[in-house]
């Protein structure tokens, strides 16, 4: 069993216990634990179910590499599913739970799956969900729902916080190993900028619990040199608990801040991104250790050797009495080393090389350590855990030659750098041979904005595995970087570093070499996905050759884990299949983020209130406060209606403010209008080509409704337009269009016709606009002012500036209802008492707030078109009758040109005209008007549609505008839309303008 | 004008950093040849400070001038000084190519103040904010989480920051939340 | 995500301060053009692999349009201009021939 030693545990605090839960049960760990070392101390070995076979399943890693410890942490509103027990820091009252079982962990029906297993092979769910096709929905689909996915989707809201933070440095290391931390003194020293960051909760990396010494001192004495020479260089940020999760384009770079996970509640932000610009990345990543392929290396209580040496020196936790180490390298001897010196049994190495190991081999044999040199181990013996070994030559088939009980088997099959983040940006990797491992190839870094190499790779990431030759690597690095970054070129002399020397490492990447299908079988590559030896060969066999191919076949590395463990190996045993040399094969791609972020950190600030910009009116308050029932109109909120009372339904409420309006006084807030200020010598020669119609001929004072069009000819935007004075126009656009055609303008002035004096302002926010609508709108006004606003004064589309007591006011005389209606520009700062003075002079007159529905009823009864229900980016001025609006003394507008192509002047195009149902019915909004036959897909043809459509309370009917195919030409026929139901509706084909066609009441 | 109001009416927030909205503020546009004698001499006349370089602002007294683009001022005032200032523009330019808008209702502007106050402006900003990179005398007009802002410092610890009005609470809001005790990132320190 | 300095304003800021534009030295053809004169310039866009030329707006900023010459593969920017010109700097057209020897875009190389 696993248990806490009673000495050791350099990273924990045996005086600061803590409590949590797992499953329910309540355990004790220490201050420093990880959630797995915890776990493992208290000899909870078993901590999930794979995901395919739902086989039992330990800790096998102590960091980010870990493939089976993924669990279920905290409840309600902290609850996130797949956190790895190894990266996760213990604190009080921390709850976990195991994933991917049912009922229990300790007895899962799922795990029959291992017993069909020979059913169940690579490409299974391709070859069995594939036929026949009716089952796709109703049967495949909802299986395959069912089983997967590991851990639980949370169900409640996450109550975190998380933030974001921009930050800029001349060279950013990560990784806070003696390789980063040597890196960033020396980048330092050379005067710039730097930012080093660590993962974990400490700094040091592997050095801390291998054997070496660095300028003849022990490594952990050095290191705390060097960390207190780090401290003093206030040019050095140094962050624990942050990953570099990925590198992208131009040194763009994420950290991932896990500021308070280990200390939850604490009214901090839970993860900070750090979203970070560096001129030079090093990367000083280390190394991941291998698995060895051999049958039964899932059991519980296989471990990577570096794990088993962890967990006894940094937690003081054995995993076992009896531990059987196997490798084909040096490194592992330390393992067996540790744990002998920590007065537990280790009974056997077995070494696959023929010729065995090193320096380290002969401490461990004067240990008394029994080493078997050409040995495999056959099969693993045990279940939910592990009991013992059998053991064959490495040269053989497996044939059992003796077998040895063990609790542990701590396996190394040799390191692979993590060159995750090298890779990230494009940075290519060059097959090691002697070292059996793929590193970064320094001829093709990736590059940034100017074309220069920005990542460079520090210590055992770069395939340095030696102590001294990790420590020179580092300086080197960061000397490098500082240089590169625009430091000064400095070279300190680097220190003096030994670590035992090792012998070379034999590549294994089956055990034994000629292992029976049967063994084959149950060697496990990827843990997490259930992906063997054997799925990878029949994958080859089966002609999925490419590794991306085989990838995804055998779903090999596509698990949370990314393939941390299983990737070399895997393609390893691929590359054998197709009998080729593995950087033939190559890898696949390496994506970011390193191990997976949490979506609301990507998210940061954005969730909640401001989740995004909501725009308001300087009167938003007064209508919030008065019914609004909002409809959000691009990033601002308008007032669809307002309800009188609460219990007012809205299409009562849009009747009323309609009949009120049209017999009495309406308000609309308008203030969402564009408003642009055009400006200069050269402005009506401008406008006149942004434009369809003449704007250049319009006489200050007056106003004029205009037309924009794309250079593609299709109508963008509308709106009306008031000459101030000779020089200075104010346009005004849509509500959506207030930016877009400031940008638009600008676009034209500064890339096309640059020699024109004008200048463009957006004014839009200056003012709070209000129209108000309806036959007691002059006297209502004329009660506010004492000047003069009668018609003679301000005739239909003319403006004037008048004075509302102390607020300076624009009038404009325009209409988008059909009566009559001032529309009135006052500073924003006084559009809420200007809204309250036009509340208190309308009372009598029973003046009433009306909201877009309201406004978009009452232009359609007037037959007037709307931006995006009229047009829809296909729609020309011509196909809605708008042929008044197009100037044709113009030479050139914007648009012109295309409105002369072949398909513009298409006699046939769809065009705009009013529709009215036979039965007084509303027609359905887009609907499509059928014609005869049918086309190639057996769907009725169809010969228009219906754009926009309201109940008319002016009509009491329902009344549509619709484009159809020769509409002007067909007035009074009765055409044909379906409606979804079935169903017909026929509609008369009529004049658009419903309503006052004369124009006697806007024009009082 | 007493009846002029600010959008979000003072608004204020103790955090690590002081968040507040600065009321209102004379502002206008001013666009045309900077580099003409007349549109020095205007400028400084109306304000008193310096025509700023690129990315400069230049403070006299409760005025200012921000530089905003190669043709673009921003021209600051007391917000009830703006109309006497828009006039004297006016008449300074006359027979020029330029234009001077009103736009004092159009904005938001905020205050933060505290040692710490690059920090939240780093929590929203795509921006280096240490003193190397900007400090007191420069504007910088960028994307305030998803809007247009800019800024700049009057005092070591002190930055104020400007938006559309219809979006004041939105900033503020965003102000807010980077400044919440607890989010201390000690970087700027 | 690019790094792009506006040669209007001279900052230095990410790409999510600037709106891209498409190609940049496009040439108008209005009223009088023929039909292909006017289909190329509307409809023909370049989208080479490699060096490129086009249009960005420092939105988020000082608002101004300028030109960008850069590479579609390696995302290098050989340089930012103003767009009032007709053609790029010769001191960019250097530089992309330093890098890149014998390309051509369009009319240039």
């Amino acid at each position: 069993m696993s248990t806490r030693l009673a000495a050791g545990g350099r990273l924990i605090n045996k005086a600061r216990a803590m409590e949590f839960t797992f499953n329910g049960k309540r355990l004790r760990g220490f201050e420093g634990d990880t959630l797995a070392s915890a776990l493992l101390a208290n000899d909870q070995m078993l901590v999930g179910r794979s995901f395919k076979y739902h086989r039992p399943r330990g800790i096998v890693a102590s960091g980010a590499e870990e493939p089976n410890a993924l669990v279920n942490m905290g409840r309600d509103e902290t609850f996130e599913p797949n956190q790895r027990a190894t990266t996760t820091e213990l604190f009080d009252g921390l709850r976990a739970e195991s994933q991917n079982h049912w009922p229990s962990l300790e007895f899962d029906v799922g795990a029959i799956n291992t017993k069909l297993s020979r059913f169940l092979p690579a490409g299974f769910y391709y070859k069995m969900f594939i036929h026949p096709r009716p089952l796709w929905k109703h049967v495949y689909e909802p299986f395959i729902r069912r089983s997967a996915g590991l851990g639980k989707a949370p169900r409640d809201r996450d109550q975190d916080k998380y933030e974001h933070l921009y930050a800029f440095y001349d060279v950013v290391v990560i990784g806070g190993g003696i390789a980063g931390l040597l890196a960033a003194k020396a980048a330092g020293e050379a005067g710039v900028k730097v930012l080093l960051m660590e993962q974990t909760a400490h700094w040091g990396g592997r050095a801390l619990v291998d054997s070496g010494t660095v300028n003849q001192m022990p490594v952990d004495k050095f290191v705390d040199e060097t960390l207190s020479a780090l401290a003093d260089m206030s040019n050095v940020t140094m962050r624990l608990r942050m990953m570099g999760a990925g590198v992208y384009d131009h040194g763009y770079l994420l950290g991932y801040e896990r500021v308070s996970d280990h200390k939850p509640r604490q009214n901090a932000p839970r993860h900070r991104l750090w979203r970070i610009r560096a001129k030079q990345i090093v990367t000083a990543t280390g190394a991941i250790e291998r698995p060895l392929s051999f049958a039964g290396n899932d059991f519980p209580g296989v471990m990577l050797a570096s794990a088993v040496r962890d967990y006894a020196v940094n937690y003081g936790v054995s995993i076992g009495d009896r531990t059987v180490v196997v490798t084909n390298n040096d490194d592992a001897y330390q393992t067996a080393i540790v744990m002998k010196n920590a007065g537990l049994d280790v009974p056997l190495i077995v070494d696959a090389r023929s010729s065995g190991g090193g320096a380290l081999a002969d401490e461990a044999r004067a240990l008394g350590i029994r080493v078997e040199t050409g040995k495999a181990i056959a099969k693993v013996k045990g279940g939910k855990r592990v009991t013992g070994v059998a053991l064959c030559s490495q040269a053989g088939e497996g044939t059992p030659l003796e077998e040895v009980a063990c609790d542990v088997i701590a396996m190394s099959g040799g390191w692979s750098p993590v060159v995750h983040l090298w890779s990230h940006c494009g940075g290519k990797l060059i097959w090691d041979d002697a070292q059996a491992m793929f590193r970064p190839d320094p001829d093709k870094a990736p590059t940034g904005a100017q074309g220069e190499a920005f990542v460079s790779v520090a210590g055992s990431a770069n395939g340095a595995m030696d102590l001294g030759e990790i420590v020179l690597d580092a300086v080197n690095a960061g000397q490098a970087a500082a240089k590169a970054a625009g430091g000064k070129s400095k070279r300190s002399k680097s220190p003096d570093a030994h670590s035992p020397k090792m012998a070379p490492i034999e590549p294994i990447w089956l055990m034994p070499q000629g292992a029976n299908i049967k063994l084959r079988a149950k060697s496990w590559l990827d843990y997490q996905n259930d992906v063997k030896v054997s799925d990878v060969q029949l994958a080859a066999r089966e002609g999925f050759e490419s590794v991306e191919h085989a990838k995804r076949y055998t779903t090999l590395g596509m698990a949370t884990d990314q393939g941390k463990l299983s990737n070399i190996n895997g393609l390893a045993i691929l590359s054998d299949a197709l009998n080729q040399p593995i950087p033939q094969t190559g890898t696949t791609t390496f994506r970011p983020p390193y191990t997976p972020i949490s979506m609301a950190s990507i998210a940061g600030e954005a969730r909640g209130p401001i989740f995004q910009p909501l725009r308001k009116t300087p009167m938003h308050d007064w209508h919030e406060e008065n019914g609004a029932y909002w409809e959000p109109v691009g990033q601002w909120r308008r007032p669809y209606c307002f309800r009188k009372h609460p219990g007012e339904d809205i299409e009562t409420a849009v009747k009323r403010e309609i009949n009120q309006t049209r017999q009495s006084l309406g308000l609309l807030d308008a203030s969402t209008l564009g408003k642009l200020i055009v400006k200069g010598p050269d402005a009506g020669k401008f406008l006149d080509l942004l434009y369809t119609n003449m704007m250049s001929t319009l006489k200050p004072g007056r106003c004029r409704y205009g037309l924009m069009c794309n250079e593609n000819g299709f109508l963008t935007d509308d709106g009306v337009v008031a000459r101030i004075d000779e020089d200075t126009f104010l346009c005004h656009t849509t509500t959506g269009g207030a930016d877009s055609i400031h940008a638009h303008m600008e676009d034209w002035l500064q890339c096309e016709w640059w020699d024109w004096k004008v200048y463009a302002a957006n004014v839009t926010e200056q003012y709070a606009q209000v129209a108000v609508v309806g036959p007691n709108a002059r006297k209502t006004l004329e009660k506010l002012t004492n000047e003069d606003i009668s018609a003679e004064a301000i005739p239909f589309m003319a403006w004037k500036d008048v004075a509302f007591g102390d607020i300076n006011a624009r009038v404009y005389r325009i209409s988008f209802s059909g009566e009559l209606s001032y529309e009135i520009a006052v500073p924003a700062s006084q559009g809420r008492a200007f809204w309250d003075q036009l509340l208190e002079a309308g009372a009598e007159f029973g003046v009433t707030p009306y909201g877009t529905e309201a406004l978009h009823v009452m232009r359609a009864e007037k037959g007037f078109i709307m931006i995006g229900d009229e047009t829809d980016g296909t729609v020309i001025p011509q196909d809605l009758g708008l042929d008044w609006a197009i100037s044709k003394k113009k030479d050139d507008f914007l648009g012109k040109r295309a409105q002369e192509r072949k398909h513009m002047i298409d006699p046939n195009r769809w065009k705009l005209v009013g529709l009215e149902t036979v039965d007084g019915s509303v027609l359905p909004d887009g609907a499509y008007c059928t014609a005869e036959g049918t086309n190639k897909n057996g769907q009725r043809n169809v010969q228009g549609r219906v754009t926009s459509t309201y109940y008319s309370p002016t009509l009491e009917r329902g009344i549509a505008m619709g484009l159809v195919h020769n509409g002007p030409d067909r007035m009074g026929e009765v055409i044909e839309f379906p409606k979804v139901d079935g169903t017909v509706i026929q509609a008369k084909i009529v004049s658009p303008v419903f309503y006052d066609p004369e124009g006697e009441k806007q024009n009082v | 004008m007493s009846s002029a109001v600010s959008a979000l009416k003072g608004a204020k927030y103790e955090g690590y950093v002081k968040v507040e909205e600065l009321g209102l503020r004379g502002m206008i546009t001013l666009r045309g040849d900077l580099n003409s004698a007349k549109m020095k001499k205007a400028v400084q006349d109306v304000t008193g400070a310096k025509l700023p370089n690129q990315r400069e602002i230049t403070h006299e007294g409760d005025k200012a001038v921000a530089w905003m683009s190669p043709d673009e001022l921003l021209v600051m005032v007391p917000y009830t000084d703006v109309h006497e200032t828009l006039a004297a523009l006016e008449k300074a330019l006359k027979g020029q190519h330029f234009l001077a808008a009103n736009v004092s209702d159009a904005r938001a502007i905020f205050g933060l103040s505290g040692p710490a106050a690059r920090e939240v402006i780093a929590k929203l900003c795509p921006v280096d904010m240490a003193s190397g990179a900007f400090a007191p005398g420069q504007i910088r007009r960028t994307r305030m989480a998803q809007i247009a802002a800019a800024f700049w410092m009057t005092s070591d610890t002190r930055i104020e920051v400007v938006c559309f009005r219809s979006v004041a609470q939105y900033a503020f809001d965003l102000l807010k939340d980077a400044a919440e005790p607890g989010g201390e990132v000690g970087i700027f320190a | 995500m690019l790094i792009l300095e506006c040669p209007c304003c001279g900052v230095v800021g990410e790409e999510t301060e600037f709106a891209g534009g498409g190609e940049a030295h496009l040439k108008r053809f209005g009223p009088g053009s023929s039909d292909d004169q006017f289909h190329t310039y509307l409809f023909a866009k370049e989208n080479p692999k490699g060096v490129h030329f086009e249009r960005w707006r420092h939105a988020n900023g000082c608002g101004k349009w300028f030109l960008a010459a850069r590479n579609t593969v390696t995302l290098e920017v050989y340089g930012t201009y103003s767009a009032q010109t007709y053609e790029p700097t010769q001191e960019i057209k250097d530089k992309i021939s330093a890098k890149v020897p014998g390309w051509s875009w369009r009319g240039f190389s």
